[in-house]
């Protein structure tokens, strides 16, 4: 059996409205996963992040965002590495960013990291995505799909 | 105005659990106010509880905190069997209590390491401390993990478990998952000893709070998961008598609570509980203590990390002795047939002292619910201790004074989100 060549995770909490973009977007990508592709759900705690990503080819991180003005559904891709400490604005203390950080101070990122970001129009507390994040999830699947095709499995990897 | 007038203000305060804000009012060289507001929007977790069943409040509760679910998760089971007169006992008990030692090092482990030992080595935040100290940060990282196996293992998942259930569990673990367990728990009491060795290694200053401590107590072991409530003043009751001795009331500045101990300021926590138990640690856990430099009673709050590092071998230690003798149950719960009354639950999270209680109807629908988080209950503590480190720093520069605060604070990891998120600091002198 050939070593992962991505991990996809879907940060998120799926009872605070457009913040369950993440889990929805694992979801949906499960019923057909492609081969060598490991599907997972966090709620962006560093050590667990750092675990799941650990080495890997590609690592495929998708997470709701807040932007002004907003534009909530619209997609933003990223592969660049944060340059400075995030302002704190996660309740465990320690964000994405920071881990991301975390991980190439200690040598456990993946190789190759994206990040995918949805732009949220509700944050308030209840399941559901509101309509216009919804409406966004075939296009987040497809890019999702679209970055794991690009990598194949990594020989030297057990 | 005619007195030196100056406002500072930090947008956030990084490394606690939820979103607040410290007002410090300084006013002619005098503190005249320090205020830890906690302006998280009420939850109303107490209000939705009413008329949902006796069976929903341990999943319900859990969701207050992503950090110590199971915390909350027993103090609800609890308070519901003590209504209902059911008393859970033999290995359903054991595999709670080894839940709750998987909470302990997952929580300590992400505070001693991510949080709170920056403060120490003069680092920003663990990212600039894991350049530097990267073989400690990964040996975090592997305890964190160790703690999260047992949640997985046990509880079905890390954050929120789900094979819990009101008189025990839907499906007790095999054996032989616990023994691969064990495998990884031994590298990790190493880890959790070396935890001490590092952190006793500290600089600390000199504070010792005279504040009351309670914790609970529990005959021929560190209380966590249930117990006699004590405090080092000498108090002793039971969970039902709290509310006799525990009193919330409102401040306006919070939309926490804040708890006096017949009528005075007390702190639960680290502290507490080894200040009152420390007695019953294993000897590992003792031995480590000894040579980390703690006596019998800890009072220092800059300390409360080696506490924390001593419990996380405790936890381990723990964990390891309830797997040895683990023979999974059959059935898996006991039956908790609804009956009308009252149930009080209490137990030890992370934090402190987590007190439940609940009023049934005769068909288990919930009449009221009472939650007491121990940020809450540390609230006043924590304010007091700004207050003097405030007081013994006013000729330092606000920036400075600023980041003393924000270790303080951290000294007592408190959990905002439970008593009601990030920190914003401000200090005026006036």
């Amino acid at each position: 059996m050939s070593a992962p060549r991505a991990v996809v995770i879907g940060i998120g909490n799926p009872y605070r409205r457009d913040d369950g973009i993440g889990p929805a977007l694992i979801a949906a990508l499960r019923p057909s996963c492609p081969a060598g592709v490991t599907l997972a759900v966090s709620d962006g705690e560093p050590s667990h992040l750092l675990e799941l990503w650990d080495q890997a080819p590609l690592a495929v991180v998708a997470d709701a965002v807040l932007c002004e003005p907003p534009a909530p559904g619209r997609l933003h891709r990223s592969s660049a590495l944060p340059g400075r400490p995030a302002a704190a604005g996660s309740t465990h203390g320690l964000g994405v960013p920071d881990a991301i950080r975390l991980a190439q101070a200690l040598d456990r990122g993946p190789r190759q990291l994206v990040v995918l970001a949805v732009e949220a129009a509700d944050l308030g507390t209840g399941p559901g995505l509101s309509p216009a994040v919804a409406a966004s999830l075939p296009r987040l699947v497809r890019a999702v799909l679209d970055e794991v095709q690009r990598v194949r499995p990594d020989p030297r990897r057990r | 105005m005619t007195h030196r007038s100056r406002q500072l203000q930090v947008s956030a305060l990084a490394r606690v659990e939820g979103e607040g804000a410290l007002r410090v009012v300084v006013e002619d060289g005098q503190v005249r106010d320090v205020q830890l507001r906690i302006y998280e929007p009420p939850r109303f977790f107490e209000a939705f509880l009413r008329g949902r069943q006796y069976t929903e409040a341990t999943d319900i509760t859990s969701r207050i905190c992503g950090i110590c679910p199971v915390a909350y998760q027993s103090s609800a089971w609890q308070a519901m069997e003590d209504a209902c007169g059911v008393s859970v006992g033999g290995q359903i008990a054991a595999l709670r209590r080894l839940l709750y030692c998987g909470e302990w090092i997952s929580s300590h482990a992400l505070h001693i390491y991510l949080l709170h030992a920056p403060d120490f080595l003069g680092y920003p935040d663990v990212v600039a401390m894991a350049r530097d100290h990267r073989a400690a940060v990964e040996r975090g990282l592997r305890l964190k993990k160790a703690g999260n196996a047992i949640l997985e293992t046990v509880g079905g998942r890390a954050i929120h478990p789900v094979s819990t259930r009101l008189g025990g569990f839907y499906r007790a673990p095999a054996a032989a998952s616990l023994t691969a367990l064990a495998e990884q728990l031994w590298p990790a009491l190493d880890d959790a000893l070396a935890t001490v060795a590092w952190v006793s290694g500290f600089e600390f200053p000199e504070l010792e709070l005279d504040h009351d401590l309670l914790a609970l107590r529990e005959p021929g072991c560190y209380a966590i998961e249930r117990g006699q409530v004590a405090s080092a003043s000498g108090l002793e009751f039971p969970a039902r008598e709290l509310g006799q001795h525990v009193t919330e009331h409102q401040v306006p500045h919070s939309t926490a609570l804040q708890a006096t101990l017949d009528g005075r300021c007390y702190l639960t926590g680290p502290l507490a509980r080894y200040t009152i138990s420390s007695g019953q640690l294993s000897p590992a856990a003792r031995e480590a203590a000894a040579a980390a430099g703690l006596g019998p009673a800890c009072r220092n709050p800059f300390r409360s990390i080696v506490v924390r590092a001593v419990e996380v071998v405790y936890a381990v230690s723990e964990a390891l002795r309830i797997i040895a003798g683990y023979d999974p149950p059959d059935p898996s719960f006991a039956e908790v047939p609804p009956v009308a009354g009252t149930g009080h639950g209490v137990s030890e999270a992370p934090r402190g002292l987590l007190y439940h209680r609940y009023r049934l109807d005769p068909a288990g629908r919930i009449e009221s619910a009472v939650i007491v988080p121990p940020t809450s209950q540390n609230q006043a503590a924590i304010e007091a201790d700004l207050r003097e480190v405030v007081a013994a720093g006013l000729d330092l520069a606000d920036d400075e004074l600023t980041a003393r605060c924000e270790r303080a604070i951290r000294n007592y990891d408190p959990c905002i989100s439970c008593a009601a998120h990030f920190l914003d600091l401000r200090i005026e002198r006036r």
